[in-house]
């Protein structure tokens, strides 16, 4: 394999500190072989960057890539597909699939899956208890040997607070975070956030205390066991001071955002221009778990990023058929598409001034690699320290694009974003050194 | 992104500084104008547009005060009440408003319908304009179904009734006959009292009573009434007063709206008994003597009287129930008239 020569772009390595206005990066063999000011081609091929920001390649906590069981929803190849067009070459698999990835076979047949037709790199998370029933745990230990980066029943959470404390307690075994869909059973069992909102739309809301209160129980657990608990997808302003609190006490705790909690607010549920007689009102894109939150909770979850209260953006990429979406409100299906606009929507938290673009692509690279220690098993990943697996991805952060839903490469089209336009996009990702997906204007 | 959006009223009815105004302003020329394809919400509906539907309305009980109540302004139309939830006086009340004004009538419930063999609301929706359905008069139990039916659909749809959201025509008729009991309604004070929080009726009323310019009083037990309304925070909704004691509520009160209490908000734990919430929200004269003289009272039916209306009350002076009826009649061939009238 001949060299590559990355060069004229802005090469922004946080994990290294490295911010070259002017950089190259050279690669050889899949692997960054040279990180520097003015390198020479030598005989490289030269991907042209001028323009463009250099990064590592994204990493993302939370997919749902929907195999085995739900194929009609996405497969391992569309989702990972999905993922390089979106600049992700790792995604974390969560196990909600049928069946779930409670067993070493389940897990087996997912990296075997990845290895045939992913196109970028799948790290599997197992499930906390068998069956995700909530009951008994699953065999954590066998899980870790099988490849499991994290244990999470996600889609549900481990609603009882005895097995929550063992399931913590026995991931100490393997040293391997539980990862918790923070929400009270009892206070759910809406469809969207409780406020203005739902009153004005006559929905059933899902108050701000159904997750504090579950985020609140988790931290006294980590605290209780001295384990680690990550909080996926916080949403709340209340959450995210709980989180920094227990931060502050030295609990072992980590948190995620997804993109969508970084730029919508409920209001999005009414869609684009209500009353007006244009668009659709009751937008079933916009039904997502955790619900999209009031804009102060939106503003918290920016200022939660910003200052290292959460460590990662997640995309909580959960892609749907277009009937389960395309029907009542109440009936929809819960969850967007995350993995292709994640950059343009957290673009938009930087848009407001309140988050800088470094610590975006921090929190897209190396922050949720040291949030879950996935480094003990793959060094140098989020990285571009030599020797690192040659995952890269350019962005232009000025370019402007219409979401459109034939030109998603996930099956799932479900976002409230259709139609809209972003700022900021993947020009081109390596994975491995390869590029897997380059996209000119 | 989030910032910039302003609350999602309808650009008529933003005030020229930007802000949210509830006080819908009359078109340019004062002149009034219908051209609404469907009727799903009040929530948006300015005051010309209310005005025109309730003096149609008036036309429209003249129209049923014949000896005999048949115009054949509709010949032609065909009207498909599509109903997922059981109704009495709505059904039956559309039904005869089509067919008053010539219209063909179709009747469908869910019971008994492809519905019942998994077939989805766009599907039917699809099939029914397939056989010729000008107008789809839909009750549905989720919150946005109707809206769903009309972007789907080419059908002109009327929302009989979605979930909590909203029931319009309920709303008209209630403004039309309160109109007719107490004039002008601007200023005027109306307490709605009861289950706000599971009420499309409250919510259709509390928007066109705000339109109207009345000073809304909503009552019930915090554990019924709906997040943040009545909340300097809430944007995009009414201004209203939100009061926990009702005796405090109906003082001075130009008219009382009570709302029907469903049975299972007692196994859902939103109250403790029948007994404690009769005690404190029930409407009987007692509690009427506050109001002003003479204030009528209200009720979309079906009553539980005994429980959130005294039977005194419910069939007294004051009760306005058969007018509510009568007039929703009217109000619905208003409604379909108008919907029509251009197509």
């Amino acid at each position: 394999m001949s060299d590559i020569l990355i060069r004229g772009g802005r090469v922004l390595d946080p994990a290294n500190g490295v911010d070259l206005a002017r950089g190259s990066v050279r690669v050889r063999d899949g692997r960054i072989a040279a990180v520097g000011a003015d390198l020479p081609a030598n005989g490289a091929r030269v991907i042209d960057a001028e323009g463009l920001l250099v990064c590592p390649g994204f990493v993302d906590l939370h997919s749902h890539l929907r195999e085995p069981g739900f194929e009609y929803k996405e497969t391992i190849a569309s989702g990972t597909l999905a993922a390089a067009r979106g600049g992700f070459t790792t995604v974390c698999a969560m196990p909600n699939t049928e069946p779930p990835l409670d067993s070493k076979a389940a897990v087996d047949f997912v990296l075997g899956r990845a290895a045939a037709e992913g196109v970028v790199r799948v790290l599997p998370i197992g499930c906390v208890t068998k069956g995700r029933a909530g009951k008994a745990l699953a065999e954590l230990a066998e899980l870790a040997a099988a490849g499991c980066v994290g244990f999470s029943d996600d889609g549900s959470p481990v609603g009882d607070a005895a097995i929550m404390r063992r399931a913590l307690e026995y991931a100490k075994i393997v040293d391997l975070p539980v990862i918790d869909h923070c929400e009270d059973p009892a206070l759910a069992g809406g469809v969207m956030h409780e406020g203005w909102v739902s009153t004005r739309l006559g929905l059933r809301g899902i108050p701000a205390a159904s997750e504090e209160s579950a985020i609140a129980r988790d931290l006294a657990l980590a605290a209780q066991t001295g384990a680690h608990v990550h909080i996926a997808h916080i949403s709340t302003a209340g959450g995210v001071a709980l989180v920094r609190a227990a931060r502050g006490a030295g609990l072992r705790v980590s948190a995620e955002v997804t993109p969508h909690h970084l730029a919508l607010d409920h209001e999005t549920v009414m869609g684009p221009s209500r009353g007006s007689g244009r668009g659709l009102a009751y937008d079933t894109g916009a039904k997502m778990y955790p619900p999209l939150r009031r804009a102060e909770d939106v503003e918290a979850c920016v200022a939660g990023l910003a200052n290292g209260t959460i460590d990662a953006v997640a995309t909580d990429h959960a892609p749907h058929a277009v009937q389960e979406k395309l029907c009542e409100f109440d009936a929809a299906a819960f969850g967007m598409v995350g993995l292709e606009t994640a950059f343009g929507l957290g673009l938009r938290a930087v848009a407001t001034g309140a988050l800088s673009l470094e610590r975006l692509i921090e929190a897209l690279t190396i922050g949720p690699v040291r949030a879950l220690h996935l480094d003990r098993r793959l060094p140098g990943l989020g990285t571009l320290t030599v020797g690192a697996a040659a995952d890269l991805v350019l962005l232009d952060p000025e370019r402007e694009w219409t979401v459109d839903a034939d030109a998603l490469a996930s099956k799932g089209k479900n976002t409230p974003l259709i139609g809209r336009t972003l700022r900021g996009r993947v020009v081109a990702t390596l994975y491995g050194g390869e590029l897997i997906h380059e996209e000119r204007p | 992104m989030v910032r910039s959006r302003p609350a999602a009223l309808p650009e008529s009815a933003q005030a020229p500084n930007g802000a949210a105004s509830l006080e819908a302003p009359q078109p340019d020329g004062g002149a009034a104008v219908w051209q609404r394809r469907h009727v799903l919400d009040l929530d948006d509906f300015r005051v010309d547009e209310i005005e025109i539907i309730l003096e149609t309305a008036k036309a429209m009980k003249e129209v049923l005060a014949r000896e005999v109540a048949r115009v054949p302004t509709l010949r032609g139309t065909t009207i498909v009440t599509l109903f997922y939830e059981a109704s009495t006086r709505t059904r039956a009340s559309f039904e005869l408003a089509g067919k008053v004004l010539g219209a063909d009538v179709i009747n469908l419930t869910a019971a008994g319908s492809s519905i019942e063999k998994g077939e989805s609301l766009i599907d039917t929706v699809r099939t029914l304009r397939a056989i010729g359905a000008h107008v789809l008069v839909l009750r549905h139990p989720m919150s946005g179904a109707p809206y769903l039916a009309a972007a789907e659909g080419d059908a002109q749809v009327v929302n009989a009734g979605d979930g909590w959201h909203a029931h319009p025509t309920q709303g008209l008729l209630d403004l039309y006959t309160l109109r007719a009991a107490i004039g002008p309604l601007a200023g005027k004070r109306i307490v709605i009292v009861g289950d706000v929080a599971h009420s499309r009726v409250a919510r259709s009323d509390i928007w066109g009573l705000s339109r109207l310019g009345a000073d809304v009083v909503v009552c019930g037990p915090p554990t019924l009434l709906p997040a943040e309304l009545g909340s300097e925070h809430a944007a995009g909704l009414p201004p209203v007063a939100v009061e926990t004691d009702l005796d405090r509520a109906v003082e001075d009160a130009d008219a009382v709206m009570t709302l029907r209490l469903q049975q299972e908000r007692m196994t859902a734990g939103l109250l403790p008994s029948l007994r404690e919430y009769s005690r404190l929200y029930q409407v009987n004269e007692e509690r009427m003597a506050r109001a002003r003289p003479g204030a009528p009272v209200l009720h979309p039916g079906p009553m539980n009287e005994g429980v959130e209306i005294s039977a005194a009350v419910a069939h007294g002076a004051r009760s306005l129930v058969e007018e509510q009826v009568t007039n929703g009649v009217a109000v619905r061939m208003a409604v379909l008239y108008l919907l029509r009238r251009d197509q």
